[in-house]
């Protein structure tokens, strides 16, 4: 990447947000895995004389996001109507914001290796999303599928606050964890529910925008870094070749990891947009806004806070904030226990692929305490916390039925060590000898004897004390 | 017997078993039968309407209680999407559409036991005030078969003035329900907008859409809102009621403060007319009302107001019309783009189009302010004239409409004098006040009608006015 330039990058992105029904319909929102056209009525479909019912959990859901982005909602937006035909559009319009966003302002900090950054939030607006196209290969005809038609989305427009690959990448991941953990969304990124739209521009004068181009559509971190780092690549080239960049919309090819020119925006449309005259505009008080930041979860700043008392390092906690299922767990973990307890959870959650959402805090500290005592081995801890995600049994019974407990017991584990020795004779007068790796030899032995339930470190030093090694 | 008794007593004699409903809708079926010259119906739902009589006359013979408009048959303006038969809105677009729904209005008739009995013609997508701009045929006015009945709902209110219905339903959006009864010699009803839901009726400008009655008394039109309004949970534009019933009036005149609009009675307004209206000033004056002249200056900008605004929200309406999921498709298209072109094309009639380029254009960026801004801004001023009058007034009037009845042909050619005819009825619609036209006497034998407006949510106390005032004649 050449130094020359100041790359200036802003993102768009849009969040799914994770109401039960649709924005403006008392329709099924989650089309995942659904049959195509099951999840449509005649609102979506755009029947004649069928109007819109803003659906007031969509409300809730972004104010909730306003709140997580450091602001709060607009006491007063509406929507207006966006005008294009397409086939996934049935009315013919969009329903959208566009002069009274719900969200005007906002912020997030991102942390991209150690160097932190506020990034400026332009404006939120509520939408509907379109149905979805489709085109047979070699058929003459396209499918269209309306589950996903009227879906609400919250697009988030970034200030052009970011100047390099990782910044946005940053920025992608920050925004998904503040939606996810606000439960403004599901974010399934697998499934789209948030996607984004990454403007660029270089420029030699870090006063003058260049001009930009935008690549649409990419819905993971990594795909949002690609594309930058493509794109000042590409804008970089041409610029020292004196050639100009075209102002245009781009795609992104994941495999070949490079844009791909979609159009340019002299063929823009005018969306003719008009007031939406079915929906009267949204009027929230001081009442509404404040109940909801009563009920608003603990999002990802407070949660770091929170684990770097306990001393985790950035990296363990950026970890534990990737597996936001199990989070509620170590935070109730801390709260109730001491940190060695939660630092035990945090490793079995990271070491685990299981999803540990429904185990209850006080299992999980019993758990660490049999660990703790020396009841169980720190292998047989993870093992039994995989068990508990699968059962409803207590860790102690667990530990029972797998036959995992550890005995610390030293009069019987004396018996066996006892046993050992007289059977390896050999082994017995190495360890007399001092050679250290013959202790291990019969600490095996002693283990494998036990069924592996002796505590190993009991066992070590009952053999040194009977050989005196 | 030629008319009908009023709604209420014909429900009861239903419930009482005095009266079949099989009767009442063969009545009306025989009547449409002798009405056909007028070509007021598109389509008519005879087997449907029998159906569903003889089911209410057995469960009157079981004792069941059938509610307020038991057996009463009812035609209903083809922009309404009923689950009988086809809801075509007059125009080639629709002309094969079966709804998989009901508008919210038809449910509640039937829920209280009317019977619709028959879609009537209209203005294409509720576009005139004639019905010549129908994309199947012209309704001819009972009063004359040689002029126009008015629009849009210009079959409903033939089909009334015929007496095939006891009442009928139509749409004001600019005065599409009181143009056509004053032309037809009916009561007219436009209630305060939000009154009664739009869910499932065609829409043309949402901001300004409103449903009524067109029936012969203001006492049957009471009734028919007393049914039909209420908050729908499809229509989010839908406002509380009245808790008090609307068909409960006490009619009075005396002490009414009236103001007698002074913009309705300049040069354009035909003399037959004038006197009729001036006639109906002086029953109000005699009967004790306290009458005097207001003038609202803004009024002379409400049609060109209108005539922005509507085209705005049609063009934005008729965007769902495309051809790809019902409605009229042009099977030759062998691309989207030309499915879409050769569709509306087709689908879409003179004025329909007329509205949708108009619509576009004033939405347009770089004409948006211009256009749709300012008329914007001009609609607040007339409802805040509107608001300042009726702290001084309880009711203004004036005429329905300039002129009688016109000659079928007589505007067709000339777009400008066709919107015209609505000039004393679209302030209403963009203040979204509720007015009323009552017949008021006749000129040239042709039927003239007087305008009633009073303030939002003042529905009640104007049909207790209207009622008055139909009861000096």
């Amino acid at each position: 990447m050449s130094s020359k330039y100041l790359p200036t990058i802003g993102i768009e992105t849009h969040v799914q947000l994770n109401t039960k029904t649709k924005l403006f319909a008392a329709v099924g929102n989650d089309a995942r895995e659904v049959a195509p056209n099951t999840l449509i009525s005649h609102i979506c479909v755009g029947m004649p004389g069928a109007l819109p019912v803003l659906n007031e959990g969509a409300i809730k859901l972004s104010a909730a996001a306003a709140l997580a982005l450091g602001t709060a909602p607009q006491k007063l937006s509406h929507f207006e109507r966006k005008h294009y035909f397409y086939p996934d559009l049935p009315k013919g319009y969009q329903i959208t914001q566009y002069q009274a966003p719900i969200i005007v302002g906002g912020h997030l900090h991102i942390d991209n290796n150690g160097q932190k950054k506020c990034i400026r939030i332009e404006r939120a607006n509520l939408e509907e999303d379109a149905g979805k196209n489709t085109h047979p290969a070699g058929a003459d005809y396209s499918l269209v599928d309306l589950n996903r038609a009227g879906t609400p989305l919250l697009e988030i427009v970034s200030r052009p606050d970011l100047n390099s690959p990782a910044e946005a990448k940053a920025y992608a991941r920050e925004l998904w964890l503040l939606m996810k953990y606000a439960g403004v969304t599901d974010g399934d990124l697998y499934h789209g529910h948030v996607r984004f739209d990454v403007n660029i521009s270089l420029s030699k004068d870090p006063d003058k925008l260049g001009t930009r181009s935008e690549i649409k559509n990419l819905n993971s971190f990594r795909s949002v870094e690609g594309a930058v780092t493509y794109e000042i690549e590409r804008q970089t080239e041409l610029l020292e070749k004196g050639q100009p960049v075209v102002q245009e919309t781009r795609g992104w090819d994941e495999v070949q990891q490079k844009s791909v020119s979609q159009r340019s925006k002299e063929e823009a449309e005018d969306y003719r947009y008009m007031p939406e005259p079915d929906v009267p505009p949204v009027e929230l008080d001081d009442k509404y806004i404040e109940d909801i930041e009563k009920q608003m979860p603990e999002l990802p700043p407070k949660i770091r806070q929170e684990l770097a008392k306990i001393k985790f390092d950035s990296k363990v906690i950026e970890d534990i904030l990737d597996r936001p299922e199990a989070v509620a767990l170590i935070l109730k973990v801390l709260d109730t226990a001491d940190s060695e307890a939660t630092r035990r959870t945090a490793f079995w959650v990271l070491q685990s692929a299981g999803n540990p959402a429904n185990l209850k805090a006080d299992k999980v500290v019993e758990l660490s305490k049999m660990v703790d005592d020396g009841k169980l081995s720190s292998t047989a801890g993870k093992t039994i916390f995989e068990e508990m995600i699968k059962s409803p049994e207590t860790p102690d019974k667990i530990a029972k039925r797998l036959k995992l407990v550890q005995v610390s017991d030293e009069s019987e584990i004396e018996k066996i060590v006892a046993e050992v020795i007289t059977q390896n004779p050999k082994a017995a007068e190495d360890v007399k000898a001092g050679q250290a790796k013959a202790i291990g030899f019969l600490v095996g032995q002693v283990m494998a004897k036990s069924k592996g339930q002796a505590n190993p470190e009991v066992a070590q030093k009952l053999i040194k004390k009977q050989l005196g090694g | 017997m030629d008319s009908w008794p009023a709604i209420d007593d014909m429900a009861a004699g239903v419930q009482k078993a005095e009266l079949r409903a099989v009767d009442l809708v063969k009545r009306s079926l025989e009547k449409i039968d002798k009405s056909k010259e007028y070509d007021a119906l598109i389509s008519i739902n005879k087997e449907g309407a029998l159906e569903r009589a003889e089911a209410i006359d057995k469960r009157v013979a079981k004792g069941e209680k059938i509610g307020k408009l038991a057996g009463v048959p009812f035609i209903a303006k083809d922009n309404f999407l009923t689950l009988s038969g086809k809801t075509t809105a007059a125009s080639n677009m629709l002309k094969p559409f079966e709804a998989p729904y009901q508008a919210t209005a038809i449910n509640k008739l039937e829920a209280e036991g009317a019977i619709c009995v028959a879609k009537a013609n209209l203005d294409a997508f509720a576009h005139g005030s004639s019905t010549e701009n129908s994309d199947f045929f012209v309704t001819k006015n009972p009063h004359d078969k040689t002029r126009v009945p008015g629009g849009s709902s210009g079959g409903s209110a033939a089909a009334v003035a015929l007496s095939m219905v006891p009442f009928a339903l139509g749409t004001d959006t600019g005065g599409s329900i009181r143009l056509p009864a004053a032309f037809s010699g009916v009561v007219g009803y436009k209630p305060t907008y939000g009154l009664v839901s739009r869910s499932g009726v065609v829409a043309m400008a949402s901001s300004t859409d409103v449903i009524g009655p067109l029936s012969r008394t203001v006492d049957d039109a009471a009734l028919i809102l007393e049914v039909m309004s209420g908050p729908d949970e499809l229509d989010s534009t839908t406002i509380s009621r009245d808790k008090k019933p609307y068909n409960d009036l006490l009619p009075q005149i005396r002490g009414q403060k009236v103001g007698i609009i002074k913009e309705y009675f300049d040069e354009g307004l035909e003399p037959g007319v004038r006197q009729v209206v001036d006639d109906a000033i002086k029953k109000l004056k005699s009967a004790g009302a306290d009458v005097s002249e207001v003038s609202l200056p803004s009024l002379p900008l409400a049609l060109a107001v209108y005539y922005i605004i509507c085209p705005a929200e049609v063009s934005s309406n008729l965007a769902r019309y495309d051809g790809q999921r019902y409605g009229h498709f042009a099977k030759e298209a062998r691309t989207l783009q030309d499915s879409y072109k050769l569709a509306r094309e087709q689908g879409f009639g003179l004025e329909a189009k007329r509205r949708i380029m108009i619509g576009a254009h004033v939405l347009s960026s770089g004409y948006y302010d211009a256009y749709y801004k300012k008329a914007q801004t001009v609609r607040t001023k007339i409802i805040k004239e509107f608001e300042a009058a009726f702290l001084k007034y309880d009711f203004l009037v004036g005429p329905t409409s300039p002129t009688t009845a016109f000659k079928i042909g007589e505007k067709t050619s000339d777009p400008l004098k066709m919107y015209l005819v609505d000039i004393m009825t679209v302030a209403a619609n963009i203040s979204g006040v509720p007015a009323i036209s009552i017949p008021a006497g006749m000129s040239d034998n042709l039927p003239v009608g007087f305008q009633i407006i009073g303030p939002q949510n003042s529905d009640r106390k104007l049909l207790a006015m209207a009622k008055a005032f139909e009861g000096l004649k």
